[in-house]
């Protein structure tokens, strides 16, 4: 029967393709699919709780005697002290730093790049007075500088001591991360980047470096590289007992 | 009952004397005014130069009354939820009106934005924190390299 019929059947495959085109990115109505293409999102679409962006930092690979990383997010995001004269070293602006973990009983050091964690339960959020911080729909954790008047209590609340204060006036800032003095603010996953559709800075740096010791991806998609690599290798959540359910995960610590 | 109706009520319908009376005051102000504050008139009026005047997302008029308002809708919108490349964008009002002298929209009297703020007396400080000179392709001294997210996984 189906040979009698070549046309009706190449038809049929037609519209079995067009089907199956469709189904990568199904629209059922405008701006609702049914599955979520993560990466960039369409000019005027909103971040969505469908996804959770995260990182898997694998701490065997992190070098001791590289900052490529630290370096990029300075670079990336303007952190470099333009206008911050007269600023005290240790009260620079800075959102990712390298820190060397030694355990005493054995010797054993490690070496890591601590940053804002990208809480699931944020500290910051729940002492914020004014709701200047806040988690956006897809676990970002960011400060809104609008509505920041500078009093410090996320610094305090935050267990990983990932914010910083802006204390002298700035000048040429970076178009799209505009910051400015009297705000707290601190590693925003580079949000810049990620709404375009690319990973952030420390992220290509580090693979750029040679090291690809940071994972990203998005930790809802069960296919994705990260949630694979969660499924396979054990990983820490720091200071986990606060149940915070960080964004960023650590391995071989 | 509203005030207006109790004071119509109160001085009586206004009789042809009346009318007359509004009708003349309204064209002697309206003359006054443009005396005063039209061109070549006595009131200053901002000195701006408006680079691409011709392309903007609603009428001049528009702007001027409601530019505080989409900027403000925009900034919750793009800070709170995400939403990028929708909307009045204060990048797109800097990329059009950045002027050609000092490629910004602040400096001097003279620039876009502050000219009429400086004009109204209303303090501008969009540029504590933003660029006021509109985005350059390959500005930053080194760019981080670029890879491209596939199905949401970072560099391998």
């Amino acid at each position: 029967m189906s040979g009698h019929e070549p046309v009706s059947t190449a038809g049929r495959r037609g519209f079995l393709a067009a089907a199956a085109a469709t189904l990568a990115g199904v629209l059922v109505a405008p701006g609702i699919r049914l599955i979520e293409v993560a990466g960039a999102r369409a000019p005027g679409e909103p971040a969505t709780s469908r996804v959770r962006w995260g990182m898997l930092i694998d701490t065997t690979r992190c070098r001791a005697d590289c900052n490529a990383c630290v370096l990029a997010c300075e670079r990336e995001n303007g952190l470099e002290p333009a206008g911050g004269a007269g600023v005290d070293a240790r009260q620079r602006p800075q959102w990712v730093r390298k820190i060397e973990l030694k355990e005493v009983a054995t010797g054993r050091t490690a070496s890591l790049p601590m940053m804002c964690q990208h809480c699931a339960q944020p500290p910051c959020v729940d002492v914020c007075p004014t709701g200047a911080s806040f988690k956006r729909a897809d676990g970002i954790v960011l400060v809104d500088r609008h509505i920041c008047i500078g009093c410090r209590y996320c610094m305090m609340a935050c267990p990983y001591k990932a914010r910083s204060f802006v204390h002298a006036p700035l000048r040429d800032q970076h178009p799209d991360v505009p910051r400015g003095v009297g705000c707290v603010e601190a590693c925003t996953l580079c949000v810049q980047r990620v709404d375009r559709g690319l990973a952030p800075a420390c992220v290509d740096a580090c693979a750029a470096a040679g090291h690809g010791a940071i994972l990203f991806g998005d930790l809802n998609d069960p296919d994705s590289a990260i949630a694979r690599r969660l499924r396979e290798v054990a990983s820490t959540q720091v200071r986990a007992d606060l149940r915070l359910d960080t964004g960023v995960r650590y391995q071989g610590i | 009952m509203s005030a207006r109706a109790n004071g119509s009520m109160r001085g009586g319908p206004p009789g042809w004397r009346g009318m007359l009376l509004r009708a003349t005051l309204a064209a002697g102000l309206a003359w006054a005014g443009m005396a005063v504050a039209g061109e070549g008139g006595r009131t200053p009026q901002p000195q701006l130069v408006i680079e691409s005047a011709e392309a903007c997302i609603a009428p001049p008029a528009e702007m001027r009354r409601k530019h505080p308002q989409l900027l403000a809708q925009q900034k919750k919108l793009t800070v709170r939820e995400g939403v990028r490349g929708a909307g009045a964008t204060l990048a797109g009002c800097i990329s059009c009106h950045a002027s050609r002298d000092n490629g910004s929209v602040i400096g001097t009297d003279r620039n876009f934005c502050q000219s009429c703020h400086s004009f109204v007396a209303v303090r501008l400080d969009c540029f504590d924190c933003h660029q006021p000179a509109p985005a350059r392709h390959g500005e930053r001294a080194t760019p981080a390299p670029i890879t491209p997210l596939a199905g949401g996984e970072g560099a391998r």
